[in-house]
């Protein structure tokens, strides 16, 4: 492997959230019963004319900004010919030679080092239908067309070969998928297939340029598969050149279980796709003025995000980076920052204690049971002294078992912590007077026995002393 | 020119059946057409834009609005073979 250069370069398509499709009227929703969602334009009947779904357009000029592109002012539409049951009318509406989105890039962060991947192109097209099978693949005697999925508008987005590893593709989609979810136009869920990842890989000795023989992988379906998918792939082709044998350029697929891709179809040259401009819709002609509209509705996006918390509220690049690499995180942060102004304090709670706990839960943010408000309060409830920092840890499990705000469960427990000095004074000379072999032991100079006489005191007052108060009590007594 | 090769690939890549003696018919008279062709190709049109479409019209657009579809039985109905609310085809593994 050392003696090859990986080059890969990825095509993603993202749906993008419309509530109808990209030309006709269908709802979008997903999960819906087969074919319950089409209509003669989706489904290719003759006669059914397209008309672009303006949202959709918007979506893909936001989403171009968001990715650095240039929004071309002129562009079409084109007709992509191929014979396929997902796709009633045997040709899928896309953008040929007029891109709506071209030259835009994502800066990666690699090793330290910031990493520039460029995107060839970005434009709409719609999506086709969805295949099953009857019993199992190989003996099916037929396959099932969902043509619900025809239409779904989609923004693929394709790069330059400019990724150098594995590990890198993966980072690369995060980030794109990261900054797609702040724009909002689509939900990004690999699962559901609202983004997917085709990616092209091929070797090179070190050092040389040119560009070898490249194979196309598909099936990839998780941030995990590209990168499990892709590794696998670099090493099948070093095995081949390094035993002097030829890669043939083909589709393969990566098979999950038994993680290794399999050639599905030989590709000789390019398919005929034979484009040609789609008759029923007009070409497009936009000015500044709609690029304008579009950027006003544009968000803050991660990386100027992230800027903003190291900057104004002093937050480290990593905690600034963790915080931002999800836009809910971000936004619950922000939203706890609301109502308290302790951010380093905020910073540490959301990324340590609560995305720690949701993760044991197996939940989303969304899903959090506790609201930043109440998060807030119990970083005030804290930040006064009123509970310790182990105290806030007890309250805040408690949070999220039932959804309380902090300051009914301090009530509620009695969980107050003692401040009051006279209070404490009492504790500790009890302490003092049931432990004469401690005292002894901390006057001969042993530290230790200090550590267990804070102990018996937090002890007595079931956790709810102020530490810094007792240590301070003690050590004036002793 | 066009060769009766040329022909019968083309008629396989858009999947048109060719009776007996159909390709070298076509290839004839596409000639023509190309022929005609011939004389647009001797205009000058260097510095002109491509009509992409002949229309006087642009950014046609409709609203992101749900207008319904067919009830699925109509969707259905002229298919050859349906079969749990799908679509069924010949099935598409080789």
């Amino acid at each position: 492997m050392q003696d090859w250069e990986t080059v890969i370069g990825l095509e993603v398509h993202v749906a993008l959230l419309t509530k109808s499709k990209l030309f006709c009227g269908c709802s979008t929703e997903y999960g819906a019963a087969p074919n319950s969602q089409t209509c003669p334009v989706c489904l290719g009947h003759p006669g059914g004319l397209p008309v672009l779904n303006e949202q959709a357009l918007e979506y893909a000029i936001k989403a171009g900004l968001a990715l650095n592109c240039r929004i071309n002012y002129s562009c079409k539409f084109d007709r992509k010919q191929y014979f396929y049951p997902d796709m009633a009318k045997n040709y899928q509406i896309s953008q040929d030679d007029q891109p709506l989105c071209s030259q835009g890039y994502v800066d990666l962060d690699v090793e330290g080092e910031r990493k520039r991947i460029r995107i060839n192109r970005a434009h709409l097209e719609e999506d086709a239908g969805k295949l099953t099978h009857e019993g199992d693949l190989v003996g099916a005697p037929s396959s099932l067309v969902d043509s619900n999925r025809c239409g779904v508008p989609l923004l693929e987005i394709v790069t330059e070969p400019d990724i150098s590893s594995p590990a890198e593709a993966r980072l690369f989609l995060n980030k794109l998928w990261n900054i797609i979810r702040y724009t909002g136009v689509s939900d990004c869920k690999m699962e559901e297939g609202s983004m997917r990842c085709d990616a092209n890989i091929s070797l090179r000795p070190r050092g040389s340029q040119g560009l070898g023989t490249k194979t196309e992988l598909k099936n990839l379906n998780s941030f995990r598969a590209v990168e499990r998918g892709l590794a696998f792939e670099a090493e099948r082709q070093a095995r081949l050149l390094a035993a002097g044998e030829r890669v043939l350029q083909e589709t393969r697929l990566w098979d999950v279980e038994a993680g290794v891709t399999r050639g599905m179809r030989s590709k000789e040259g390019a398919h005929d796709y034979r484009y040609f401009p789609e008759p029923n819709l007009p070409p497009l002609s936009l000015d500044a003025a709609w690029l304008e509209r579009v950027s006003q509705t544009m968000p803050e996006l991660p990386a100027a995000r992230e800027e903003r918390f190291i900057r104004e509220l002093g937050l480290s690049p990593y905690d600034a980076e963790v915080l931002v690499a999800a836009r809910e995180v971000a936004d619950y942060f922000e939203e706890v920052l609301q109502h308290f102004s302790g951010a380093k304090a905020a910073a540490n709670w959301v990324m340590g204690e609560l995305l720690g706990r949701l993760k044991k839960d197996g939940l989303e943010i969304a899903d959090c049971p506790v609201s930043p408000q109440h998060l807030a309060n119990l970083l005030a409830l804290q930040e006064k002294g009123q509970i310790s920092s182990k105290m806030a840890k007890g309250v805040f499990e408690e949070m999220f078992n039932t959804g309380k705000d902090p300051k009914a469960i301090v009530k509620e427990k009695g969980l107050v912590q003692i401040t009051d000095v006279d209070a404490l004074k009492a504790v500790v000379d009890k302490v003092l007077s049931a432990n004469p072999q401690s005292v002894e032991d901390y006057k001969g100079g042993k530290d230790r026995a200090f550590g267990f006489l804070v102990g018996q005191v937090m002890k007595e007052t079931r956790g709810r002393a102020n530490p810094q108060l007792v240590t301070k009590l003690l050590k004036e007594r002793l | 020119m066009l060769t009766t090769k040329q022909v019968e690939e083309i008629a396989h890549t858009a999947r048109l059946a060719l009776r007996e003696g159909e390709a070298k018919e076509f290839t004839r008279q596409l000639n023509q057409v190309l022929e005609k062709a011939q004389i647009l190709q001797q205009l000058k049109t260097e510095g002109l834009a491509p009509t992409i479409n002949p229309l006087p019209l642009t950014n046609v657009l409709r609203r992101d609005k749900v207008t319904g579809s067919l009830p699925r039985d109509l969707a259905l109905a002229n298919a050859p073979d349906h079969y749990g609310g799908c679509f069924r085809v010949p099935r598409i593994i080789e």
